[in-house]
């Protein structure tokens, strides 16, 4: 299991390689909504695939939703219930 | 709230039709072939999605595309985003005549009955580096079904 850092190091690399961001993924917040800064919704399953390779998990359907994958903090939050990546507790108040 | 004649008013119906539309990049469906191969495959596109783009030849990215596009279109009209539908649920079928339809699986399916949905329809179509397709939900008049 990861810890937050991490992944979101990962998570910040995966985006950076296939979310074919319009904006430097340096430059987003956390919780900055990945669609508004360009991602498509053929770019979110190279996203999936990516981060299913490099977190050694696999989404199921029931996780497939745009939500998932709208910002970092809520793909960590996904890896975190997928048992992947440490619990972070901003994320968990966040989903409360 | 109540009617004239005293009885409760009917709930707002649910909109009788409901569109939705999605445009794809071709070279991006080529490189997602080049990069996750099967795996990127078998869980977007259905057996017989992929049998079909295959008999194409070159034209495998552009049919894939194309099909993504569709289940995309499907998951706005029927307003999925949410739901939490696998890509394989929503299938684009090619009839005999050359005509493509919507089958919908699982999850789709399930939404689509609950949201009233009677008649999918689908057009696709494609240029240069881009292919699209429109979808257009026909609902029940009377609203979501209850069953």
């Amino acid at each position: 299991m990861k810890s937050t850092e991490q992944a979101e190091t990962e998570i910040r690399a995966v985006l950076r390689d296939h979310g074919r961001l319009a904006q430097d993924i340096a430059t987003l917040a956390a919780d900055a909504d990945l669609y508004q800064a360009g991602m498509t919704s053929h770019a979110s399953v190279n996203v999936m695939l990516a981060l299913e390779g490099k977190f050694d998990v696999e989404f199921p359907d029931r996780m497939l939703k745009r939500s998932v994958f709208a910002s970092i903090d809520a793909i960590r939050g996904a890896l975190a219930e997928l048992g992947a990546v440490a619990e972070a507790p901003d994320v968990q108040v966040a989903q409360a | 709230m109540q009617t004239a004649q005293g009885g409760p008013r009917t709930p707002a119906h649910a909109p009788a039709l409901r569109m939705g539309f999605d445009l794809v990049q071709i070279s991006t469906v080529a490189r997602s072939l080049e990069q996750f191969g099967a795996t990127y495959e078998h869980r977007v596109f259905t057996d017989g999605e992929l049998r079909y783009a295959r008999s194409g030849g070159a034209l495998v990215a552009q049919r894939l595309a194309a099909r993504f596009a569709a289940k995309e279109a499907v998951m706005k009209a029927l307003q999925l985003a949410e739901t939490g539908v696998g890509w394989r649920d929503i299938e684009v079928v090619k009839q005999a005549g050359g005509d493509c339809e919507v089958a919908l699986h699982g999850r789709a399916a399930e939404a689509a009955q609950a949201a009233g949905a009677e008649q999918i329809q689908l057009s696709m179509s494609h240029d240069g580096d881009y292919a699209g397709a429109s979808v257009c939900v026909l609902f029940a008049p009377s609203g979501p079904v209850l069953s």
